[in-house]
């Protein structure tokens, strides 16, 4: 929360001239009792009716003072209350933005979500409360037992007394509710479960005819919900008449021994109904300031969230000095190169070395798990090495602009990963400057040209928020032709083609095919008909490199290869596919 | 100024919804709420008195002090007449002011003011009077009384209406949760889960949190309101004409305050969302972000939204704040109105000092019933809002109840006839357009096309989750929209790719395929799905809980579990849908032998990418654009030179 201060720093004007214009509340809130107090024994006890008016006006300007004041206190509060939020939101932004692979999976791309979006809000909701009601209640407090202390100091211990009791009280209801409220968030969750889960399994759910058991569990997590939300509540109404209780318990107190003072003439009349306002704002004060210690614990969970991303240093950056490419193609290496995720203990690749070369096709394949997209990942530095070196174009990754590696570089997640605007924003997004004629073809390559002259608009129909209104498979088409857009040296394809069916596969490879002539293309597949044809197959098994080689080559040497290539092809299909290619070379 | 502070504040923060049909929804609203006709009747009964009894108190602490007033103006009047007689002189016992003053010299009593003429008349002058502290201590236990009734009252009647609410609020999500196992599947491949979702949370808390606040608020700020200036009446009219002066223009202020703001919360709102969604689309595509060159890009859009939403934050923030400082202000009008007026007023001798402290305690209360008052229209809005929502959901279409008097086949053999088949998902647009079929018991059958072929329409007829729109579907000879849904979806087992697990452990999830089945068939249905091993090599086995996102285990193993689950339900026909890319080879060979396993002997339909169970199968039905375009078995259709045999050659399309 402290750290919080920082942020407040270009605000710091306008925080004192809150603190002023929350003092002039205060001063004038304070004032009015006084006056009423003159009013009455000076001006009714003493009958001048002159003195009432002048007294009256007086207290009139001093409230419009007063008014005046708390709108500047809550203008101020708005804008600082808001504007630090601002600040926090774009800080934060600012830094997931620059964030590699790293960073992202130490927070988890939902909880960095939430504390862009959720945790900013609620700090902006605690800041202005606080801000605008809360910092004055301590300076209330204080400056009415002064005054009332000055009046009757005999009947403070009434003040005090109300004070404790109202305390013990608050102490007393939240440390039975606090628990309850906690307990209150996880059944909220369970409900919010049982009933997502309801939903996502609605057809095995009915497959298997048991929508009973789904009604039990939704019922059991219900119940529950329901009966801490009774128990909690019912805690909850105590307050609203307890505090009224109290408010009326001091007001009589007050008049009650008021009364022996005022009978041994040690007290007057206007001034116990002073006291008896004096007294009301302390105790307002008091359960103000209470408010805080509910507040700020909760403020500063959400405070702490933003600041640890706030100061997280990505740990991936631009070099000092960096080395500029010198010569082009797109020629990828790796050298020796170990990679464990930080606070691994075993590498996830070890001893890796091959290099890509423009004109070829390299493909990755192995098991899951066996390290194929993590060595990719590399390439672009999502993730740096934790032992030799990826060099592109004879430079290492590490010694280069971000910036420039990545102009060498169309990557094409597994995920077609989509932005809201339009399939043409889409395409372009990698190559902003690029002409409607090199939008569409890239489109033709990609094959998405024929789903994309379906679509109402063409080019201009709209993308929803991720690519929510086109299926998997166009998305994936739609992120190879934003790839191809950019006209990049290197090609990353990480198991892009997994959404298309053989036949899109296919045709998209052989359109490919042209374009990438002269370029370095990475391919990791899982499907074994999707890299047939590679120059060049990587084939992993624990993270290291069990055998390379072409197709052919791989199904006489690697077992780990012919595993895979078995359990997807039937050996009759490999074998066709072997009197065809002998065919073809024949034919040559 | 004491009185209600910031604590009661109760006025609209946020952005008020508007429902399309109030009046409507109000009354369904109502209905809804009628069951609770005898609770709510007594939260009534109990806001009101409860009420009455913190209106009297003030009156009745005026009373207290008028009397401490009273008795020491007389001590003041005792001692100023005691002093002013000659020493030595003593009066009688039973001498009062009357009998002084009818010993003066006409020209001294004279000069005595006519208003303290009275007081002094009926003063008892042979002892001191001292301040009558049998009669406060009267007053103040009876005070006592009420404020201790008052309170009483007011705790019960917010223990009733918070179990009211929370059982409205159990009620709606009840029938919601019944509600969806009522629907047809096709209204929830139309949405998102997160609609769906909201409105079990987010708008049944909206209904029961405001329907809470507003019905005991409009009682409560009725009968204060009135109650207060009854009781002001009977103080002083005049006084009460100065309070209630106040009253409409703070009406008007806080109407126009929350209109004004209301636009700020709406922009702000929708600025909110931009910038959320804006983040969550750059945060879930970071790598393509950074790689393709966006991030300064989307810094700056992000910059953009982010100026606009601190725009109308702070100008919704400070509007909705404006309303406290106006309201005190106009309170203070009131309150040194009614110091002025009352002073002057007692100066004449017209009313007492108890009775302007009274007074401005009525005041101060008289601020936070208007508020809440003038704030209902907008609380009912927003409850409308959302019960709106919930209970159009309620109303939603439900699916066609099952005829009644069902068919059953008693022996199923697993035959299958498609008659002439024509299906939409919307009845305007067909995409199967008169499809038959027979398949005999035991068969085979690979459905094949590329994606978005609608490969899962079959899937979802054969187990009525929709209905076909002409034609039928029947097995061993009878029409299945003649059977019980039910008894339909009884006779086939399903394996999806979406392998649905639930969070529970694993032996759950197995034995959700037959309830109540013995450990030993559940371990058989394992080993028969070749799942048993890796539950083994979990440490907790088949106790292990999978977690809410079921992500604790890879997602072959899911697909294991789920062939498990259907191997235990030991359905007489089979729905597959073979793992495409996402499972690693080794785990795939177990899965395909364990879909082996589960098929035989059984008719099964089988979502085929291998080519090798395609070309297996005893027919195939090849799919394009929703539509079953051919069917045969391979050589037939490779034969046939057709779609099928380009989808199928196309997969061997190399570079040459």
């Amino acid at each position: 929360m402290l750290k919080l201060l920082r942020l407040f720093k270009p605000y710091l004007f306008h925080f004192l001239a809150l603190l002023a214009l929350v003092f002039l509340t205060v001063y004038t809130s304070l004032q009015l009792p006084d006056y009423m107090a003159k009013i009455v024994n000076e001006g009714i006890v003493l009958k001048d009716n002159g003195l009432i008016l002048r007294t009256g006006g007086t207290m009139l300007l001093i409230a419009l003072a007063g008014a005046v004041a708390t709108i500047g206190v809550g203008f101020l509060a708005s804008k600082i209350a808001t504007g630090v939020s601002m600040d926090a939101r774009a800080k934060l932004f600012a830094r997931v933005e620059s964030f590699s692979l790293t960073e992202f999976n130490k927070f988890s791309t939902a909880s960095l979500i939430t504390r862009s979006t959720n945790d900013v809000q609620q700090i902006q909701m605690v800041l202005v409360i606080l801000l605008r009601m809360v910092l004055q209640a301590p300076l209330t407090g204080g400056w009415a037992i002064v005054k009332a202390y000055d009046i009757a100091p005999s009947m403070s211990w009434i003040m005090y007394l109300a004070v404790a009791v109202l305390i013990g009280i608050i102490i007393v209801l939240f440390s039975v509710a606090l628990p309850k409220f906690q307990l209150l968030q996880k059944l909220v969750d369970k409900l919010n479960l049982v009933t997502r889960q309801n939903l996502t399994g609605l057809r095995v759910i009915r497959a298997f005819n048991n929508e009973k058991i789904e009604q039990e569990k939704f019922e059991k997590a219900n119940v529950d919900l329901t009966n801490t939300n009774l128990f909690v509540n019912r805690i909850m109404v105590v307050m609203q008449p307890v505090m009224m209780l109290m408010f009326n318990l001091t007001a009589i107190t007050i008049v009650w021994v008021g009364a022996h003072l005022i009978g041994d003439g040690n007290l007057l009349i206007g001034n116990m109904i002073a006291f008896m306002q004096y007294s009301m704002q302390v105790i307002m004060a008091f359960l103000m300031v209470s408010i805080i210690f509910i507040m700020i614990p909760r403020a500063s969970v959400s405070a702490k969230r933003v600041m640890e991303v706030i100061e997280t240093e990505p740990a991936i950056t631009d070099p000092k000095e960096p080395k500029q490419f010198t010569n082009g193609g797109g020629l990828v290496e790796f050298k020796d190169v170990t990679f464990a995720y930080p606070g691994a203990d075993d590498p996830v690749l070890c001893n890796i070395n091959f290099e890509a070369c423009p004109g070829q096709t390299t493909a990755i394949i192995g098991s899951t798990g066996s390290g194929k997209s993590t060595l990719i990942n590399l390439i672009p530095r999502f993730y740096d090495v934790s032992g030799g070196q990826v060099l592109v174009d004879g430079i290492d990754v590490r010694e280069l602009k971000l910036e420039d590696l990545y102009a060498k570089i169309g990557y094409v997640p597994q995920r077609g990963v989509l932005f809201s605007g339009t399939v043409e924003s889409n395409i372009k997004y990698g190559a902003p400057e690029a002409s409607i004629d090199e939008t569409r073809k890239a489109a033709k390559i990609a094959q998405a040209d024929e789903f994309i002259t379906h679509l109402e608009g063409k080019f201009e129909a709209g993308i929803a928020q991720g690519g929510a209104n086109v299926s998997g498979g166009q998305k994936q088409r739609l992120s190879i032709a934003r790839a191809i857009a950019r006209n990049p040296e290197i090609y990353i394809f990480d198991d892009s083609f997994s959404a298309l069916d053989f036949k899109t596969d296919a045709n998209l490879r052989r359109a490919l095919l042209s374009e990438t002539k002269n370029k370095t293309v990475l391919i990791v597949a899982q499907r074994i008909s999707t890299i047939l044809n590679a120059d060049k197959i990587v084939v992993l098994d624990e993270g290291r490199i069990e055998s390379i080689g072409t197709h052919q080559e791989l199904m006489r040497s690697s077992k780990v290869y012919q595993e895979i290539a078995y359990s997807q092809l039937s050996e009759e299909e490999l074998k066709g596919y072997q009197i065809n290619l002998d065919k073809a070379d024949a034919s040559a | 100024m004491g009185g209600a502070g910031p604590m009661g504040g109760g006025a609209v923060r946020g952005l008020v919804e508007k429902p399309k049909n109030f009046k409507a929804t109000m009354r369904d609203l109502l209905k809804y709420i009628g069951r609770f006709k005898r609770s709510i009747l007594l939260v009534l009964i109990f806001a009101v008195a409860s009420t009455v009894f913190a209106i009297l108190s003030p009156r009745m602490l005026g009373n207290m002090t008028n009397q401490v007033v009273s008795d020491y103006i007389n001590m003041k009047a005792y001692d100023g007449i005691i002093g002013s007689l000659p020493k030595g002189v003593t009066l009688p016992p039973g001498t009062t002011g009357k009998d002084l003053i009818n010993k003066l010299p006409a020209a001294q009593a004279a000069q005595i003011p006519a208003d303290k003429l009275d007081q002094i008349k009926n003063l008892d002058l042979s002892h001191r009077p001292s301040i009558d502290f049998v009669k406060i201590r009267n007053i103040a236990f009876w005070l006592l009384g009420l404020y201790l009734l008052s309170a009483l009252f007011s705790y019960i009647q917010g223990w009733i209406m918070t179990g009211v609410s929370q059982k409205i609020t159990y009620q709606f999500r009840r029938d919601i949760s019944e509600k969806i196992n009522r629907m047809p599947l096709g209204y929830f491949d139309k949405r998102t889960f997160g609609e769906v979702l909201s409105r079990v949370t987010n708008d049944v808390d909206t209904v029961s949190q405001t329907l809470n606040q507003g019905l005991s608020q409009i009682v409560t700020s009725v009968t204060m309101i009135l109650g207060i200036l009854i009781m002001m009446f009977t103080i002083s009219w005049n006084l009460t004409l100065v309070a209630v002066i106040t009253v409409p223009l703070s009406f008007i202020l806080i109407a126009l305050i929350i209109r004004k703001s209301q636009h700020y919360f709406k922009e702000q709102q929708d600025t909110l969302g931009h910038i959320n969604g804006h983040i969550e689309e750059m945060y879930a595509g970071h790598n393509v972000m950074r790689v393709m060159g966006g991030e300064k890009r989307s810094v700056a859009k992000f910059k953009k939204i982010n100026r606009q939403l601190y725009g109308s934050a702070w100008k919704s923030q400070f509007l909705s704040g404006l309303m406290m400082p106006i309201m005190t202000f106009i309170g203070n009008l009131g309150f040194v109105g009614v110091t002025v007026l009352g002073g002057w007023l007692a100066l004449n001798g017209k009313i007492q000092i108890g009775d302007i402290q009274a007074f401005i305690q009525y005041v101060n209360q008289f601020n936070q019933p208007i508020m809440q008052t003038a704030n209902i229209a907008n609380v009912m809005q927003s409850t409308a809002a959302a019960a709106e929502r919930v209970f159009e959901f309620l109303s939603e279409e439900e699916e066609e109840p099952d005829i009644a008097d069902a068919a059953k086949i008693e022996e199923v053999k697993g035959g299958v006839e498609f008659e002439n088949v024509v299906f939409g998902y919307n009845p305007d647009q067909t995409i199967i357009k008169g499809f038959s079929a027979h398949i005999q018991p035991g068969q085979k059958i690979a459905i094949v096309g590329p994606t978005g072929a609608g490969k899962t329409t079959i899937v979802n007829l054969l187990m009525r989750f929709y209905d076909v729109n002409s034609g039928g579907i029947k097995i061993d000879g009878v029409d299945t929209r003649k059977m019980k849904r039910a008894d339909v979806r009884k006779l086939f087992g399903m394996v999806l790719q979406d392998t649905w697990l639930f969070n529970g452990t694993v032996r759950e999830n197995i034995g959700y395929g037959k309830l109540g089945a013995s450990d030993e068939e559940i371990i058989e249905a394992a080993k028969a799905a070749h799942a048993d091993h890796f539950i083994h090599a979990h440490p907790m086995g088949y106790k292990m809980e999978l977690n809410e996102e079921a992500d604790n285990i890879s997602q072959g193993e899911k697909q294991l579990l789920t062939i498990a689950r259907a191997m235990l339900a030991q359905t007489p026909m089979l729905i597959l849908d073979e793992a495409t890319s996402s499972v690693d080879t080794r785990t795939e060979i177990l899965i395909q032998k364990a879909m082996e396993n589960l098929m035989k002997g059984k008719t099964s339909f089988v979502i085929a990418h291998r080519l090798s169970t395609i070309r297996g199968a005893d027919l195939i039905l090849a799919m394009r654009d929703g539509n079953i375009v051919e069917q045969g078995t391979h050589l037939e259709l490779m034969a046939k030179q057709g779609f099928y045999a380009s989808l199928y050659n196309s997969q061997f399309a190399a570079r040459t």
